[in-house]
């Protein structure tokens, strides 16, 4: 991905100045979170669920080097390969050695947030080789040389025009028709060809069993599966952190994954590979790239615990009106701005304040990270550690210091509250960066102190 | 040091003190007073549709006559008559061809729509997901509640693949507009017999 030289807010500006496209991208994402909670309210026990996908996460993070161990021997007896990766770098010379060994010139790819993690289109496209997205929201980004701007929903940032163009230039469709249906239907003859005559299909695990040695992949569009079934090379990359205990807890995670992500009850596949199918090569590669340094980190460990629904992004109020591209990383939303800190805290040092803290994301959680605490948590360790500029760090202090002293702090209340009054341009004027694209409000007579001392008393 | 060992090293290094996996208790568990019902309600939500028969003899008429019409139709369930097991080595090529595949599940999960097919079943895996339209068989005794009992009755390691089918293939990545038909099954016709 090319990583972009804007700060999530500096970004999140350039997307607002469209402002009914932004209002699009805001109510459709809530509208998302809607069907989620129906799909949440319409099981008694949904609470109980996502305790126990913590629980089983929680203990599987206490436990995980033996279930690594204990799935690596299962999948190595079932005839599956398994590769170690320390890093991303590690993990695209991986695959790049299987491709060459097997001489493979066709790839096709399923939807994978580790390979944008790892930049494994760019390092095979700078080696000359191509490989083709096959989700329909990716291969709508890809032909457009962008990034997926969400997890689930990779083209969620465009419009059906912008599609309609983006196929015309490169499928042939009529221009200006924008039925997603006729446009769907182009991908879908488009796509079919690339499966049939792919030699290799890469794709991600959504849940991978030590018990079995099997790993479970979910879609919709059933992308995955028409890879991995018609190449003779399947290859699945994972983070160490897909990995649960036994099959049965698939049962736990099935039933929260897709209601938390999209509403819908289960995802259209929910496809199990054990073996790969007679003639066939199976590999599965397991990557660390910073989680083994977030295990160690007792404050944001839990973070791991993630299944990638995205509900955070869908009811985030930031996320929703600053778009995925903003967060510059593979993963955007608050998770993202939990996990990409500790891949790099230089680069990513803007991201824990990409949010107020709301703690929406952490409601919504389906194995309950607490996410808006680890991202208030991150902007100290952030301040701590140097990667904060100097104006924030002046104004926090400068914060800091009256919140400290209740006299002084009454007194700046009252006086702010009587300036806003009486000199409202003072506020209300471009070098304000609150008063961006939305009025101040109104200064209230008293503060809720003065309100409270004398209400009291009547 | 390999990377298998620093991994695993560092794993073990970081990670929190154990704790218990938790008991699943079914008692908490959402219980439907109908199952076929809530079946059929879930799985025409999702684009699918259901079929209810007491017995085989208009499926078989179906087949029969897709076939004399020309139809590339496979057939995968015995009830219904010769089983083609020869599509175990179509290649993706000859497959991308199957207008109507005829399939039978195991088991049906009342809370989702999902229908799990082990390998066996399918004949070649890419079958049911490759075929323009496809058509599953169940036996309404075979219909679970929730994903939890599902689970209890089938055993996932037992085959190479098997997978949890909930409806035809379907994508709303173009504005959330919702297509059927993305890359698999265009349709899914659920039989469901006894």
């Amino acid at each position: 991905m090319s990583k972009s030289q804007l700060s999530h807010a500096e970004a999140a500006e350039q997307f607002i100045k469209d402002e009914p496209r932004t209002n699009w991208h805001d109510e459709t994402l809530w509208f998302v979170r809607q069907k989620r909670d129906k799909a949440a309210h319409g099981l008694p026990e949904w609470e109980q669920l996502r305790e126990w996908a913590s629980q089983i996460k929680n203990h599987t993070l206490s436990n995980l080097d033996n279930y690594l161990l204990e799935f690596e021997r299962n999948a190595n007896a079932n005839g599956v390969t398994v590769h170690w990766a320390a890093d991303g770098a590690d993990h695209n010379r991986i695959i790049f050695d299987i491709i060459q060994k097997n001489n493979i010139q066709k790839i096709v790819k399923s939807k994978s947030m580790l390979t944008e993690e790892c930049g494994l289109n760019e390092f095979l496209h700078a080696k000359g080789i191509e490989t083709v997205d096959t989700d329909l929201g990716e291969r709508i980004v890809q032909l457009r040389h962008e990034a997926p701007s969400h997890i689930v929903l990779p083209a969620i940032h465009l419009k059906k025009q912008d599609v309609s163009d983006t196929f015309h230039e490169h499928l042939h469709t009529e221009k200006g028709n924008n039925d997603p249906q006729y446009l769907t239907e182009a991908a879908r003859q488009h796509l079919r060809e690339k499966f049939i005559e792919s030699d290799l299909a890469i794709t991600g695990v959504n849940f991978a069993v030590a018990e079995t040695g099997g790993f479970v992949v979910c879609t919709n569009e059933g992308n995955a599966d028409m890879g991995a079934h018609a190449a003779k090379i399947h290859i699945a990359c994972m983070g160490f952190e897909k990995m649960i205990p036994k099959a049965e807890h698939l049962s736990v995670f099935l039933r929260l994954l897709a209601r938390s992500a999209t509403g819908q009850p289960i995802t259209t596949y929910s496809s199990h590979f054990m073996k790969p199918r007679e003639g066939q090569e199976m590999h599965i590669v397991i990557v660390d790239n910073g989680r083994s340094r977030q295990l160690g980190r007792a404050d944001f460990r839990n973070s791991l615990k993630c299944i990638r629904c995205a509900a955070c992004f869908n009811t985030c109020p930031v996320y929703r009106r600053s778009g995925g591209h903003s967060y510059h990383t593979a993963v955007a939303g608050p998770i993202g701005s939990i996990l990409n800190p500790n891949i790099d805290m230089r680069a990513n040092a803007d991201l824990p304040f990409a949010s107020t803290l709301c703690g929406s994301c952490s409601n919504v959680c389906p194995v309950k990270i607490d996410i808006h605490d680890q991202l208030w948590k991150w902007r100290q360790v952030l301040v701590e550690e140097g990667y904060v500029d100097t104006t924030k760090k002046v104004g926090l202090k400068g914060m800091a210091f009256v919140l400290a002293r209740p006299g002084l702090y009454r007194f700046a209340g009252k006086a702010g509250r009587a300036m806003m009054r009486m000199f409202p341009w003072l506020l209300n004027n471009k070098l304000n960066p609150w008063y961006k694209q939305r009025e101040m409000p109104a200064p209230p007579k008293e503060s809720f102190r003065d309100w409270y001392i004398k209400n009291k008393q009547q | 040091m390999s990377a298998r060992e620093t991994i695993l090293k560092a794993i073990t290094a970081n990670k929190p003190s154990l704790t218990e996996l938790p008991a699943i208790d079914l008692a908490e568990v959402i219980q439907y007073n109908d199952l076929l019902l809530q079946y059929k309600t879930v799985l025409q939500s999702i684009g699918g549709g259901t079929v209810e028969l007491q017995e085989l003899h208009s499926l078989k008429e179906e087949l029969h006559t897709k076939k004399a019409n020309g139809d590339f139709v496979v057939n995968r369930i015995a009830a219904l008559g010769e089983v083609e097991d020869s599509i175990a080595h179509l290649t993706a090529t000859d497959l991308a061809a199957v207008d109507t595949a005829y399939l039978e599940g195991t088991i049906a999960v009342a809370e989702n729509g999902a229908i799990w097919l082990y390998e066996s079943q399918m004949g070649n895996r890419l079958l049911p997901f490759i075929c323009q339209h496809l058509v599953i068989l169940i036996e309404k005794k075979n219909i679970v509640p929730t994903m939890h009992h599902a689970y209890q009755q089938i055993e996932t390691a037992k085959e190479g693949f098997g997978v949890f089918l909930a409806g035809p293939s379907k994508t709303a990545d173009i504005e959330q507009s919702l297509v059927i038909g993305a890359h698999g099954a265009r349709s899914l016709i659920v039989y469901i017999v006894g």
